[in-house]
C-alpha cells in the first residue's frame, strides 16, 4: 500500500497530510480511478450493501450494549427495558434485529452472484475462501447474538447448537461443558456469548479488509467472466460505481426500513418473548430463517452410517448430521477446486447454469423444510407415507452431488457457448440484441 | 522448552472456560419420593438439568423387561439400569440427541410410540425404561448416580 509517484493535491491541508501519510492517494487509487469492468449488473451491488450492513450492525450493537447486561437474572428484562424505557431503544433494537436478516440477505445474494458468474475461479480462489470465512464468522456471531435476549428460543437454540459438539467421539462431552462453563446452558454461557458477540464483528472487519485487499489485487469479475483487456473494457470506480452502488443501496435500505418500522417481528419467533425456562422445551424449536437450510441438512441424516446388516457403525446419526451440516459449508469454500471449467460465467455454460439454479431451488426448499416440524407427513403414496424428512434427504443428496459429482463432471465435459472477444464486445452484442440474458 | 512455555501460558486462558468451582459444588439433590403414587412422575432440578423420577406401574416394568436387548440401539437391560428398586425410575430428563427436554412427565403429554417419553425437537422416542427406541438420539436417557438414603428419600449425585 505504499504510494508510488504521487500527484499533488490542490487543497493544502489534504496535500500536507498526504505528503506524510498518502491516504488520499490510496483512496483515489482504490476507489476513485480504480479501473472497474464497465458491464456490472445490479448483482454487483451486494458487496457494498453487505459492507453497509456490517457497519450498521456494529453501530447499533455498540449502542445496545450500553443498556444491556449479560446476566440470566436480568438479561430478558434489560431487553424489555431497551424496548420500553431507553430513548429510541426500540428503534436501535429493531434495526439490529432485522439488520441480521438483511445482512444475511445481502450476503446470500453476494454468494449466489459469485457462483453464477464464476467469481470463485482463478485467480480469485483466496478471495472466495476469505468470503466463506466471513460467512462462517457471521453465522457464529448471529447465533450468539440470538442467545442474548434470554428468551425461550435463545435458550433452546443455544442448547441444541452447543450440543452439536457432543457428537464428537470421546471428547464431545468435555468440549460441551467447556463451551457452557457448567453442566447446562446457564449464566457462564450467556456471559461468554456476550463477550464473543462483541468481539467477532471486529474479527469480521479484519477478514473483510483482507477480502477487499485481495479483490483489489485481482480486480473484479464481471457478468461476462472475461478479464478486462483494454481501457475500452473498464470505467473508473468513481463516479460510475459509487453512483450505481448508492442507488442499489437506497433501494435495499427502503425495503429494510419497511421491516424495521412496519413489521419488525415478522422474521422472529414469538416464543422468544417468553423468558428462558430450562425445564420446558418449546413444542417447536426453529432457528432463525438464515440457518434453516443447514438445519434441514442436519435433521436429514437420521440414520447411522455403517455396513448394512451388521452392527458395524462408522458414525452414528447424530455425528453424521453434524458432519453433513458443517461439510455443506466447507464444500462452498472448496468450489474453486471442484469446478475446473475454464469458462467462468454461467451465461456461456448452459448445463452448469441449470445445475446451479436447481441447487438454489433445493436450498430454498431445504429452508422451507427446516422451518417445519421433524417428520411432518406430506402424503400417502400407496402404503408409503412421504414425510418432509424424505424430501430433505433427497435435496441433501443433490446438494452434495452438485459439488462432488456435477461440478467435477461438467469441468471435463461441458462445451461452452461461443464467447465474445472482450467485455466491450459482450456489451456491444447486448446492445444489438444478441445477448441471451442480463 | 518453547512449546512447554507457550502451552503453560495458553492453558489458563483455555481452562478458565471450564465449569468454575462454585458451579461444580452444586452436586447433590435429595428428593422425597413418598408422595409419588404408582403411575405418577415428578421432575426435579439437578445441576441445572431436569431429572425425571417415575413411579412405574407393574405393566410399565413388564414392558421394559420384555424387550429383546439385542434389538436396541443402546443395548442395556432394564435390570442393568435400575438395580435396587425397579419401580422407581430415575433418569436425566435431557434428550441424548441435542439436549431438549422430552415430553411425557405430565398427564396428557405425548409419550411417544413406546409409552415412555417423546422429544418434540427431532422426534426421538424413549420406552418405559428411558431407552432410545426411535429417532436420531444415539443413547438411552442417562441414569444419574443415586442412592436410597431411606425407604422414602433418594439422593441424586
Amino acid at each position: 500500500m505504499s504510494a508510488g509517484p504521487r500527484t499533488p493535491f490542490e487543497n493544502p491541508v489534504v496535500e500536507w497530510v498526504d505528503q506524510r501519510l498518502p491516504i488520499f492517494t490510496m483512496i483515489n487509487k482504490e476507489y476513485g480511478v480504480f479501473p472497474t469492468p464497465k458491464n456490472f449488473n445490479y448483482f454487483w451491488n451486494f458487496g457494498a450493501i453487505a459492507m453497509f450492513m456490517l457497519v450498521t450492525m456494529i453501530v447499533t450493537g455498540i449502542t445496545l450494549a450500553m443498556h444491556y447486561a449479560a446476566d440470566t437474572t436480568v438479561a430478558f428484562d434489560k431487553v424489555e427495558h431497551i424496548m420500553r424505557d431507553v430513548n429510541y431503544g426500540w428503534l436501535l433494537r429493531y434495526i439490529h434485529m432485522n439488520g441480521a436478516s438483511f445482512f444475511f440477505i445481502a450476503v446470500f445474494v453476494h454468494i449466489f452472484r459469485g457462483m453464477y458468474y464464476g467469481s470463485y475461479k482463478a485467480p480469485r480462489e483466496l478471495l472466495w475462501i476469505f468470503g466463506v470465512i466471513i460467512f462462517l464468522l457471521m453465522m457464529a456471531t448471529a447465533f450468539m447474538g440470538y442467545v442474548l435476549p434470554w428468551g425461550q428460543m435463545s435458550f433452546w437454540g443455544a442448547t441444541v447448537i452447543t450440543n452439536l459438539f457432543s457428537a464428537i467421539p470421546v471428547v464431545g462431552t468435555t468440549i460441551v461443558e467447556w463451551l457452557w462453563g457448567g453442566f447446562s446452558v446457564d449464566n457462564p454461557t450467556l456471559n461468554r456469548f456476550f463477550a464473543l458477540h462483541y468481539l467477532l464483528p471486529f474479527v469480521i472487519v479484519g477478514v473483510v479488509f483482507l477480502h477487499v485487499w485481495a479483490l483489489h489485487v485481482t480486480g473484479s469479475n464481471n457478468p461476462s467472466g472475461i478479464e478486462p483487456k483494454t481501457e475500452k473494457d473498464t470505467l473508473p470506480f468513481h463516479p460510475y460505481y459509487t453512483m450505481k452502488d448508492s442507488f442499489g443501496l437506497v433501494v435495499f435500505i427502503t425495503i429494510y426500513a419497511v421491516f424495521v418500522f412496519f413489521m419488525p417481528n415478522a422474521l422472529g419467533h414469538p416464543d422468544n418473548y417468553t423468558p428462558a425456562n430450562p425445564m420446558v422445551t418449546p413444542a417447536h424449536i426453529v432457528p432463525e430463517w438464515y440457518f434453516l437450510p443447514f438445519y434441514a441438512i442436519l435433521r436429514a441424516i437420521n440414520f447411522d452410517v455403517g455396513i448394512p446388516f451388521t452392527d458395524i457403525v462408522f458414525f452414528e446419526a447424530k455425528l453424521g448430521g453434524v458432519l453433513a451440516m458443517f461439510g455443506s459449508i466447507v464444500l462452498v469454500a472448496l468450489m474453486p477446486f471442484l469446478d475446473k471449467h475454464p469458462v467462468r460465467s454461467a451465461r456461456y455454460r448452459p448445463k452448469y447454469r441449470i445445475a446451479l439454479l436447481l441447487f438454489v431451488l433445493s436450498v430454498f426448499v431445504l429452508g422451507k423444510i427446516g422451518g417445519m416440524p421433524a417428520d411432518a407427513p406430506l402424503m400417502h403414496i400407496g402404503s408409503f407415507l412421504l414425510t418432509t424428512t424424505h424430501i430433505a434427504q433427497l435435496l441433501t443428496l443433490y446438494y452434495f452431488a452438485f459439488f462432488l459429482v456435477i461440478l467435477p463432471y461438467l469441468s471435463k465435459r461441458e462445451k461452452a457457448l461461443p464467447m465474445p472477444e472482450s467485455i466491450n464486445d459482450a456489451v456491444l452484442q447486448c446492445k444489438s440484441g444478441k445477448c441471451c440474458e442480463a | 522448552m518453547g512449546a512447554v512455555a507457550a502451552g503453560s501460558v495458553v492453558w489458563p486462558f483455555i481452562s478458565q472456560m471450564n465449569p468454575a468451582a462454585d458451579t461444580k459444588a452444586l452436586s447433590t439433590t435429595e428428593v422425597d419420593i413418598a408422595s409419588i403414587a404408582e403411575g405418577q412422575a415428578v421432575t426435579v432440578m439437578w445441576r441445572g438439568k431436569p431429572v425425571f423420577i417415575r413411579h412405574r406401574t407393574a405393566k410399565e416394568i413388564e414392558e421394559a423387561k420384555a424387550v429383546d436387548v439385542a434389538t436396541l440401539r443402546d443395548k442395556q437391560s432394564d435390570d442393568q439400569r435400575f438395580k435396587t428398586r425397579p419401580e422407581i425410575l430415575v433418569v436425566i430428563g435431557v434428550c441424548t440427541h441435542l439436549g431438549c427436554i422430552p415430553l411425557g412427565q405430565k398427564t396428557g403429554e405425548v409419550k411417544g410410540d413406546y409409552n415412555g417419553w417423546f422429544c418434540p425437537c427431532h422426534g426421538s422416542a424413549y420406552d418405559t425404561s428411558g431407552r432410545i427406541r426411535k429417532g436420531p438420539a444415539p443413547k438411552n436417557l442417562e441414569v444419574p448416580s443415586y442412592s436410597f438414603i431411606s425407604d422414602t428419600l433418594i439422593r441424586i449425585g
